[in-house]
């Protein structure tokens, strides 16, 4: 067994010049995940800590309890999980039908989803749900690689109207109809 | 008997024009949703929440039902046609149902599988009838420190026998107990996590994570890893057995839930080790054995028919403890607590007609299935050549429809993308998705039970071991998670012995 040293943070000793220790961070990016959950952890502990509980306790547990369990946990927890990945323990990413993982991840994608997604979130309330709805369709349909320009706007603005009508009108699921709707 | 008066009246309750035409649409709706690649049964009924938020609770959960035994149909239709399940409970249909269906038998996988939901379905759900009164009653009398000691099975097992990682299981169960946290506390009113503001006192709705992490963290994980030419759906006729086939698989069906069953009551991950299970003990009593690996018909037989029952199984605990043991009864825990209902020993009295409306569509749920699926299978199979982009982007939408119905609010969708995010790297990082959800939503209640259980002990532990239940319970947690250490020791003896 390798004898790890807890530091996961980038300086840690890497017998290997500047591009090894580049391909090390890579190996080791899980160590992100040990960052983000320590982080999340000090983040809770804080919030606990600085709870004002003096008027409010009732019982011998207070509201404060229970957060300081979870936020020492998830420093527990982040500790270890940097120990196993120094190990050589590695998450393994999830399998799926669609799912090709022998290329590298395609972070253009996502982004751009995210960001269509965000946008149509952004313009549910000027414009109303089936724009927004049809915008958001056709926007991750064309983020996914999808070009038909012909047929893509089209089968967006039917699921989104669709949609609207039957959750609006048949199952009593308001949605906000927009200015759109109003003139229809 | 009284089970069984109830059962009828639950009939009729279910047999009405509405709650049939609500069971028939959530089968179809359940099936076409499943069939569809990369969605699995807990996405399913996450993404079609929605639907149901303008019926009434009956109603709601008649159709549910249905939607939850059509998408575990669906998952299998997928595994059987296409070979790269995405579900783990569907691993099993692949490993003899897709050489079939390349062999050109892919009729009779889709049969075998179809009979064996409906007969896992209704031994399970025979079961169900049987067993969920009783549990229901031995259950009526236990208090706070007994529930938590559930709740805490809960945690440990969805963290420790689940997935490869005990560790990573823990993070993401961590996750969500923090993101449960969010909000007032229930007792006291503090506000925690909220940061100041309005919208994060309301606590983040259970169905926003659900969906979050289900949805939209798999629609962005597939995003990114797109296969640039999806796999070719094998087609298929009309699903039939010969009575030869039906000679060799009805001992499987009928073993399959006694197996599946079980296994779904207790929180071991629902279906993943029955079917498995149930693989293992087919291919050991079968008289084909040259045939297996190359499309036994009876390693589709059990292992679905197993699956099915499970999922009975599930609804055991979901309905009379209040515990979910698949992510699916955990999507479905939440639909109760939309409509202000708890589920525990005393949904059976408190809402009769819920529960064995309920229970009575499951079997009209099961007929449906088999009438309709059948016949319907090629329509399903054309469901596998959607184009990838329209997919994902109408998970999206969806999921985007679901989250917003919530409540009306857009703060709720950008909360959904960053869950989504969140699910995303879990994804890509290998943390278990199952324990964050199941975080979220027994989280807070076993807060609220531990407080309880301290307050009537006056602060002392002892009150939390003070019932012989909870000692038992206890005593289950500490084994499994001495399990590996144990494990690691067997090998050991078997070799010096």
């Amino acid at each position: 067994m390798t004898t790890p040293t807890t530091d996961p943070s980038p300086a840690s000793p890497s017998p290997a010049p500047a591009a090894g220790r580049r391909s090390w961070l890579r190996d080791h990016s899980e160590l992100g995940v040990c960052v983000l959950l320590s982080v999340l952890g000090v983040l809770v502990l804080a919030d606990a800590l600085t709870m004002d509980v003096d008027i409010t306790q009732r019982g011998p547990v207070g509201p404060r309890t229970v957060p300081v369990v979870v936020g020492a946990g998830l420093l527990v927890v982040a500790a270890l999980l940097a120990l196993d990945v120094l190990r050589g323990g590695r998450g393994q990413a999830e399998t799926g039908e669609d799912v090709d993982l022998s290329e590298p991840a395609d972070w253009r994608t996502v982004l751009l989803l995210a960001g269509v997604f965000l946008g149509a979130a952004v313009l549910i309330d000027p414009l109303g749900f089936p724009a927004a709805g049809a915008l958001l369709f056709w926007g991750a349909a064309f983020a996914l690689g999808s070009r038909r320009f012909d047929r893509d706007p089209l089968i967006a603005a039917v699921v989104s109207l669709v949609t609207y009508a039957v959750f609006d009108k048949l199952l009593g699921v308001p949605l906000p109809g927009g200015p759109l709707m109003g003139v229809l | 008997m009284n089970a069984f008066n109830s059962l009828m009246d639950g009939f009729g309750t279910a047999l009405t024009p509405i709650n049939l035409l609500w069971a028939a649409v959530g089968v179809l709706l359940g099936t076409a949703i499943g069939v569809l690649p990369g969605i699995g049964p807990a996405m399913a009924v996450a993404l079609l929440l929605p639907v149901t938020y303008g019926l009434d609770p009956t109603g709601a959960f008649i159709m549910f039902a249905g939607i939850y035994y059509g998408a575990m149909f669906g998952g299998s239709t997928t595994s059987i046609l296409l070979n790269t399940p995405g579900e783990s409970a569907a691993v099993v249909a692949a490993m003899e149902g897709n050489p079939m269906a390349k062999a050109g038998r892919g009729a009779q996988a889709l049969a075998a599988a179809a009979i064996g939901h409906f007969a896992g379905g209704m031994v399970g759900t025979i079961l169900l009838v049987a067993l969920a009164p009783a549990v229901a009653d031995l259950a009526v009398d236990i208090g706070a420190p007994d529930y938590f000691a559930i709740m805490v099975l809960a945690f440990i097992a969805v963290t420790s026998v689940l997935g490869s990682s005990r560790i990573r299981g823990m993070a993401s169960l961590l996750i969500g107990l923090t993101i449960g946290l969010v909000g007032l506390d229930r007792m006291t009113g503090q506000q925690r996590l909220t940061f100041g503001s309005l919208q994060l006192a309301d606590g983040i709705d259970v169905v926003i994570v659900a969906v979050g992490l289900f949805a939209i963290g798999e629609a962005l994980w597939v995003a990114a890893h797109l296969r640039r030419r999806p796999p070719e759906p094998i087609p298929v006729g009309r699903p039939w057995l010969g009575r030869a086939d039906v000679k060799r698989t009805w001992k499987s069906w009928a073993r399959g839930p006694f197996i599946g069953f079980p296994f779904g009551a207790i929180p071991a991950g629902g279906a993943e080790i029955p079917t498995f299970l149930s693989y293992v003990t087919e291919k050991r009593l079968s008289k084909h054995e040259d045939e297996w690996g190359k499309g036994a018909i009876e390693g589709v037989a059990g292992p679905e028919s197993a699956a099915s029952a499970s999922a009975a199984g599930t609804l055991v605990s979901m309905l009379t403890l209040g515990l979910p043991t698949t992510a699916v009864a955990a999507v479905m825990l939440a639909a109760f607590q939309q409509y202000g209902i708890q589920p525990g020993p005393l949904l059976f009295e408190r809402e009769p007609d819920l529960v064995w409306g309920l229970i009575a569509s499951l079997f009209v749920g099961m007929v449906l299935l088999l009438a309709l699926n059948l016949p319907l299978a090629p329509v399903w199979a054309k469901l596998l050549r959607i184009p990838r982009p329209y997919l994902y982007a109408g998970i999206l939408f969806f999921a985007a429809v679901g989250a917003y119905a919530v409540g009306g609010e857009v703060i709720d969708l950008v909360i959904l993308l960053l869950i989504g995010l969140v699910g995303f790297g879990m994804r890509r990082y290998g943390l278990p998705v199952l324990p964050a959800v199941i975080g979220v939503i027994l989280g807070p209640a076993a807060e609220q039970q531990l407080r309880r259980a301290l307050q009537i002990s006056d602060g002392s532990v002892t009150g939390l071991v003070g019932t012989p239940f909870s000692v038992t319970v206890y005593a289950v947690v500490v084994l499994l998670l001495a399990w590996p250490l144990v494990r690691k020791a067997l090998p050991r003896r078997r070799a010096g012995a």
